[in-house]
């Protein structure tokens, strides 16, 4: 059964069409995570479910309701707002009461609901403050006690963490998804943050102009990009794009060869992977943690991992790990090693590449081959 | 050099500095007393007089430290003091511009507080262009309104009372209330409406539970613009009224104006000061929002 | 910006109920509650304009009539002397008038920026006279000008027996004396303004400015002034609104005399409707003023859009 069914939706203001046809499904008790860089129209969606925006083709039905023309109020959902939006004049528990007051449920319920939810988010000793008395970790609990509240079929939030310091971000994201496992409702959440996507859901649906490029498990996202988009906005240090031609190695098995610092590399796909005739320009991308420093070791181990000699530009300790830069012919590539066996600027390294995590693009249409 | 000259050279550098710090601050004070003495000074004066006896004024000129003291001119001033024919004092005309301001004021601004809302968190299309056409009112020279008001009063039967001039300064003052509520309405977050909305919460609901709680700091503003502007107006007051029907305005220039006999400086004070007491109360009392409020909603 | 689905209703698909009458209701109440006041400006601001237009183009004398007459007014109105003397009067006091009230003004935000004790009395103290009629003001100092009881005799009982102050009573000075009342009334808003404008600058840049070792002189007149420009402009705009409105100043302080040497359009106009019944050449008067008002605003505003679009230009 699903709880959310967008078919086909579209929305202009006025000339300018900034959602082309979105098809998206959640299952009852799914969290979806809706991620894209700004302006990629996934906060017009995400208000489009909520009813605060009109719907200008397509369809969206919450449970089995068609809820096109249905007012907010009446969609059964509730809502957490980046800015919080918590009433400033009210006091902590008339902000999570108010949607209750405006339905006119009696007050012996409402207290119990409050009760009920502030334990949940162990806010009790808030509840005779003001919105401005609270520290932002605080109001943010507050405007989820508030959605919380109305036990609706659907829980939308729109870039939660966002306004949080860095260290709360991570502790409220942690909360979150412990929160969604115990409630078990069906989520929809928008963010910027492909960390905060690839964490929280079950599912993620990635954006841009206006499109869902991608719609699925978070694991496949990061792996099987789509397209180039995807591939180049899930994973931080992003993928690396290398100009490549197809061609067959030594063995004559496919391989893809483009030019390297010392001449051309030619490096040997995975087995099974027959992407196409030989002369084929292609676009090799690699994730930053599948380049290493090679060893001997490491192939006898492991059958697809093939080497590149390339001179180290520049190395970024984070403590956990390494960035290095390295220069590709013309292209800078980047790598992510282990502290112990980092490289040394100016150093020559031989990198091992594993290219059972290679993907390959089409340079045209950009998408995944 | 030894460290005790050093140290010398310190403490002199030190003293120089501090003296011209010394020197700017007493400039400073000393700038801000002598306007100080010039703002005040006419409103002392007025004060003054209005207590001290005729003659020693006549002795002594408006300028000067009371030497006499009487109430006698505010009692006469009030209530029994003649312009023109008759000897009602300022009293009648107090109360007139009362009658006149005090509900042109709620009416102008709760129209204003409502339109506001609208033009900010129910916008549609043409709502902006709307309100700049409103916005227009704002700089309308009221002579250009004088001849089409005197025809739509006498049409209605408003000349000479205080109903018609009650109309003229509610039309005249939605354009101000509504750019003052619509400019600080803008800021309050849309995302509060939005949440509010999915609370349930409709239209008035909105306007009745969020925008109103928070409106205080605007609704001062326009409250105390409204009252002044609305008090202190003389253009429509002396020229659609007449009489025991003019607010006091009117009356202060027609008493000030009656010049035949000898220039009665304590009870014109004491009449003066009756026809400023009121925008100043209001002012003293809220001046302080109105000067925050009026410089983030009015000059934007 | 929250827009509305005001037309939610329309394409509802099978299925959804249509709406209630009271929901019907709450849709339409925004313009409903606009609607009357929109009229009103409407007739306030359209109308009323047009009609006085046309007025000013008729041969209306005592009473408005609708014979149309084209420029005559207009004519007969640019070859009196005393509109002339009213016009050019308006401009040069409202020269001295604004530079007078936003040099103070500046000069007293400038002295209590300068982190003084007291700050909300200073303030209270200047801004008080905006709280007052002009009635009130020109009364208490055409008091003071009159040169039997004013500040001629404070003066002269002091000592200087051949002092001689009577700004108000001679043709060629009476204007002056406007002009002083005019800026002690508005002086103070042009004050809080300013320093509205001073406390928005970024203390960082000040703090920078000092580091870079800019005087306190320095650092206003590179620094600070140039970005509250803006400001200027504003009070500027909104001060000459004054000039070209005032009425009641006059009135009550000089009452466009001696003679008709401080007459001024928005004096005249009400001369011509309510004393002479001239009512056709007062409408043209007022058309005039609201003429060099549109001549002030149009550009300002303009420039305000301009500045707005370039702004927000990414």
């Amino acid at each position: 059964m699903s709880s959310l069914n967008i078919r086909n939706l579209r929305k202009s203001f006025g000339a300018v069409e900034v959602l082309k046809g979105i098809n998206i499904e959640a299952r009852t008790g799914e969290f979806i995570a809706l991620v894209g860089p700004s302006g990629c129209g996934k906060s017009t969606l995400l208000a489009m479910i909520a009813g605060l925006e009109s719907v200008s083709e397509g369809e969206i039905r919450i449970g089995d309701r068609l809820v096109n023309s249905v007012a907010p109020k009446d969609r059964d959902i509730a809502m957490v707002f980046q800015s919080y939006a918590l009433y400033p004049t009210m006091t902590v528990r008339e902000n999570i009461t108010f949607g209750m007051e405006s339905r006119g449920v009696p007050k012996p319920q409402r207290d119990e609901a409050v009760k009920r939810v502030a334990a949940l988010l162990q806010i009790e000793p808030l509840l005779k403050r003001k919105p401005g008395q609270l520290s932002g970790g605080q109001r943010q609990r507050v405007a989820m006690g508030r959605a919380l509240v109305r036990d609706p079929k659907l829980f939308l939030f729109d870039e939660p963490l966002s306004n949080l310091d860095a260290k709360l971000r991570v502790d409220m994201r942690t909360e979150i998804k412990k929160l969604h496992h115990r409630v078990g409702k069906t989520t929809v959440y928008v963010t910027h943050d492909q960390v905060e996507a690839m964490t929280l859901a079950s599912r993620i649906a990635v954006m841009h102009q206006g499109q869902v490029q991608q719609f699925d498990e978070p694991q496949v996202v990061y792996d099987r990009p789509a397209n180039m988009f995807v591939a180049g906005f899930m994973g931080s240090p992003a993928m690396n794009f290398i100009p490549a031609t197809l061609t067959t190695d030594a063995e004559g098995k496919p391989a893809v060869s483009f030019k390297a610092t010392g001449g051309t590399a030619v490096l040997t796909l995975q087995d099974g992977i027959s992407p196409g005739a030989a002369g084929r320009d292609v676009i090799l991308g690699v994730r930053p943690e599948h380049i290493f420093r090679y060893s001997h070791e490491l192939k006898a181990s492991k059958k697809s991992i093939a080497s590149v000699d390339a001179p180290v530009e520049m190395v970024e300790p984070t403590g956990a790990e390494t960035i290095g830069l390295m220069r590709f012919g013309e292209l800078e590539v980047t790598g992510r090693f282990d502290p112990d066996e980092a490289p040394r600027m100016g150093e020559t390294i031989t990198l091992g590449i594993d290219m059972s995590h290679a993907c390959l693009f089409d340079p045209v249409t950009r998408n995944l081959i | 050099m030894t460290d005790a000259t050093i140290a010398a050279v310190h403490d002199r550098e030190a003293a120089a500095a501090s003296r011209r710090h010394f020197v700017s601050r007493t400039i400073i004070y000393a700038l801000l007393t002598i306007f100080a003495v010039i703002y005040l000074a006419p409103l002392l004066i007025l004060v003054f007089n209005s207590f001290r006896e005729q003659p020693e004024i006549a002795q002594n000129g408006l300028i000067a430290f009371p030497r006499s003291f009487q109430l006698k001119a505010w009692a006469e001033a009030w209530s029994t003091y003649c312009i023109g024919g008759t000897c009602e004092g300022m009293r009648r005309n107090f109360l007139n511009s009362l009658w006149m301001a005090v509900p042109a004021t709620i009416l102008s601004t709760l129209l204003g507080a409502m339109n506001g809302y609208v033009l900010s968190k129910w916008r549609f299309k043409g709502s902006e262009v709307l309100f700049t056409l409103m916005l227009l009112g704002v700089f309308m020279p009221g002579q250009i309104a004088l001849m089409p008001w005197a025809f739509l009063l006498g049409k209605v039967g408003l000349t000479n009372s205080t109903y018609g001039l009650i109309l003229i300064h509610v039309v005249q003052g939605i354009s101000f209330t509504t750019l003052f509520c619509r400019n600080y309405y803008v800021s309050i977050p849309d995302d509060l409406i939005k949440a509010a909305r999915i609370d349930g919460a409709g239209f008035w609901r909105i306007f009745r539970k969020i925008i109103l709680p928070l409106s205080p700091p605007i609704l001062i503003v326009t409250v105390i613009w409204q009252f002044t502007g609305i008090w202190n107006e003389y253009l429509f007051g002396v020229v659609f009224t007449s009489g025991r029907e003019q607010p006091i305005t009117a009356a202060l220039v027609a008493l000030t104006a009656s010049g035949t006999n000898v220039r009665a400086y304590d009870v014109m004070s004491a009449a003066v000061l009756i026809g400023a007491l009121p925008p100043l109360l209001v002012y003293f009392l809220g001046g302080k929002y109105f000067v925050r409020g009026l410089t983030q909603g009015a000059i934007k | 910006m929250s827009t509305v689905p005001m037309d939610a209703g329309r394409n509802s698909a099978s299925g959804a109920p249509g709406p209630t009458w009271r929901e019907r209701l709450a849709r339409i109440s925004p313009i409903l509650i606009l609607a009357p006041s929109l009229a009103a400006s409407f007739v306030y601001i359209f109308v009323f304009t047009i009609w006085t237009l046309y007025i000013s183009l008729s041969n209306s004398s005592l009473l408005p009539s609708y014979g149309f007459i084209g420029l005559d007014n207009y004519v007969s109105l640019w070859s009196n002397r005393r509109w002339n003397i009213a016009y050019s009067n308006l401009f040069f006091f409202s020269a001295f008038y604004i530079v007078g009230a936003m040099g103070i003004g500046l000069l007293l935000a400038i002295l209590i920026d300068q982190r003084v004790r007291g700050e909300a009395i200073w303030r209270t103290i200047f801004l008080y006279p905006l709280a007052v009629s002009f009635i009130v003001t020109g009364t208490v100092w055409s008091w003071l000008y009159n040169p039997t009881d004013g500040i001629q005799m404070l003066v002269r009982s002091l000592g200087w027996t051949h002092f001689n102050f009577a700004l108000a009573s001679d043709r060629s000075t009476a204007i002056y004396a406007i002009i002083i009342t005019g800026i002690w009334q508005s002086s103070g808003f042009a004050m809080a303004l300013f320093l509205a404008g001073l406390r928005s600058v970024d203390q960082d840049l000040i703090k920078a400015a000092q580091i870079d070792g800019a005087s306190t002189f320095r650092t206003y007149r590179r620094v600070i002034l140039p970005i509250i420009s803006p400001i200027f402009l504003a009070v500027a705009v909104v001060q000459i609104q004054f000039a070209i409105k005032t009425f009641d100043l006059v009135a009550a302080l000089t009452r466009g005399g001696p003679g008709i040497s401080t007459t001024f359009p928005a004096i005249y106009v009400y001369d011509l409707m309510f004393q002479r019944g001239q009512i056709g050449e007062g409408a043209a008067a007022a058309m005039m003023m609201l003429a060099a008002l549109a001549v002030v605003l149009v550009p300002y505003a303009l420039f305000v859009v301009w500045r707005h679009r370039r702004e927000s230009r990414p």
